[in-house]
């Protein structure tokens, strides 16, 4: 089967005046479709570098970036993008922050409309459509910049840390939701986090990056048996603990 | 409307508590409204005592009233000018022009904000110019303004721009460029242009923004008015403070800098409720 999104020998520099630092070195790895990958590492590793690259807001230095065999800039799949930050408007109401994407891209129309108020039902923001950003939860506006990202179907998820601004207790259920959401609807998706636990609880593979330059130390499979699909049931099994320490000395190795 | 809706599912704390209201409550209002009570009446209370003191003073011959006018030789004054319509003349010509300059100002800062947001190069080539023509003093140049454009009321207008616009471009300007950089990567993540980024983030971010610095122009306008016209008028209020000072009817000048208070007041006030509309 065809990779969804190939990386072959990828590398990128920052560049400014007082010089060029290496932000992510020879980086090769495969994403299946409908695989659930997360890639983790220490901070300033160029995490969210390798994650603007796969969403094309960057230009790999070398190596190329294939999505469904076809080089990344050229294709014409759909990508979407998850922030750290929900960036929701304040100007605008929830039901027309969730519009944002199609009506950039002129694709909103009565039907499309109907379909994102039935998603605002689904996923419990029904009430809240006119409320502004403002009036909700964290954890619920952060399920809505999910919808706005689901809004353009998109064939690749990216997510750069998308609950590291969530407090603890509405990060772990937040985090169930969306994983859920992602799985049920059979997306492929990358997830870029510094939480191993999250990582582990929601991925079927972890890619470990060292510190900068980037490079990549290990991919550990992390599967579950069925029963075991919400991130918080995984948490309580004794395979969590296993991957832990496992993704958790492929970290420390280098010290 | 459809707020509304959502409120009657979610009731703010201040509508549920007046149907069961406590004693603590109770006790919190009514102290609230005493305080803005006691601030109401002694802001009255100072004009009413200044004008008071004022008039006195004139009276009983402990200001010269040739000199310091007193409020009923104001009145009388504004009454004479009200009838012969003269003071309506003055009043609308300094109105039309504040006006006028104020719209300039608007549109000519927020495009050239815009463009210097658009294109880096020029922002940065242009940048020492703005800060000198923002700090010099715009009397400076009302001279030259006069032989260029002749004594009328395109002079005034031009003065009044100059007053305000250069440092209204490099307030619009830093604003703009201080927009969230991942707003404007999401709205790129989205797939959106230059376009999309101006009029569905820079733009509309920028809206509290763009109504302060319109709360300082229309100040910086009618100041520049006011200078224009000392310098190059027949008519308007600026005019008629001078005229009234080398005259000596300070009658005439104090009705003029009443108008003028009362006429700044209400721009600030126009834009504060602008402000409410627009900012819910």
């Amino acid at each position: 089967m065809q990779p969804k999104l190939s990386v072959c020998n990828v590398s990128y520099s920052y560049h400014s005046m007082d010089g060029e630092t290496l932000a992510l070195s020879d980086i090769s790895f495969f994403v299946e479709p409908g695989e659930f990958l997360a890639v983790v590492g220490p901070s300033g590793c160029g995490k969210s570098t390798l994650l603007s690259l796969f969403g094309g807001l960057l230009k790999p230095d070398q190596g190329t970036l294939l999505l469904d065999g076809v080089p990344l800039l050229d294709s014409h799949a759909r990508i979407g993008y998850m922030l750290q930050q929900d960036h929701l408007f304040e100007w605008r109401t929830i039901e027309k922050n969730v519009e944002l994407g199609l009506e950039i891209q002129r694709r909103l129309t009565a039907e499309k409309k109907k379909e994102l108020s039935n998603m605002l039902d689904f996923y419990g923001l029904g009430q809240f459509k006119h409320a502004r950003p403002s009036e909700l939860s964290g954890g619920m506006r952060q399920r809505a910049a999910l919808i706005r990202t689901l809004a353009l179907e998109p064939d690749l998820l990216l997510l750069d840390e998308p609950f590291s601004a969530l407090d603890y207790q509405t990060r772990l259920s937040v985090c169930d939701d969306i994983s859920t959401i992602i799985r049920d609807t059979r997306k492929t998706a990358v997830l870029i986090t510094h939480d191993l636990s999250e990582a582990i609880s929601v991925a079927d593979r972890i890619v470990v990056l060292s510190k900068r330059p980037g490079r990549i130390k290990g991919i550990i499979p992390t599967p579950f048996s069925k029963e075991f699909s919400h991130s918080l049931a995984r948490r309580n099994t004794p395979e969590f603990q296993t991957y832990f320490n496992l993704v958790w000395k492929e970290l420390q190795d280098d010290e | 409307m459809s707020r509304i809706k959502f409120r009657k599912m979610m009731p703010a704390p201040t509508e549920s508590s007046t149907s069961t209201v406590s004693a603590a409550q109770t006790i919190y209002i009514n102290r609230e409204r005493t305080h803005q009570m006691q601030v109401k009446t002694c802001q009255i209370m100072i004009l009413v005592l200044f004008l008071a003191l004022w008039e006195l003073g004139s009276r009983q011959g402990w200001i010269d009233d040739f000199i310091f006018s007193s409020p009923s030789r104001v009145l009388l004054c504004f009454w004479h000018m009200a009838e012969d319509g003269s003071i309506w003349i003055h009043t609308g010509i300094t109105l039309i022009e504040t006006i006028v300059s104020f719209i300039l100002v608007i549109v000519v800062s927020i495009s050239f904000a815009l463009l210097l947001w658009s294109c880096r190069l020029l922002s940065e080539i242009l940048e020492p110019y703005l800060v000198m023509l923002n700090s010099l003093p715009k009397s400076a140049m009302a001279p030259i303004l006069i032989v260029w454009l002749g004594t009328n009321m395109k002079t005034i207008i031009v003065a009044a721009v100059s007053v305000a616009v250069f440092g209204s471009i490099l307030t619009l300007y830093t604003g703009f460029s201080q927009t969230d950089p991942d707003k404007i990567k999401l709205i790129h993540a989205l797939g959106g242009t230059r376009k999309d980024i101006l009029l569905k983030v820079l733009l509309p971010s920028s809206v509290p923004m763009i109504i302060s610095n319109m709360k300082v122009n229309i100040g910086l306008c009618l100041i520049g008015v006011i200078i224009g016209e000392f310098l190059a008028a027949r008519r308007g209020l600026g005019y008629l403070i001078i005229y009234g000072s080398q005259v000596f009817q300070l009658d005439l000048v104090m009705v003029s800098i009443i108008i003028l208070c009362i006429i700044s007041a209400g721009f600030y006030k126009g834009i504060s409720l602008l402000e409410k509309q627009i900012i819910k």
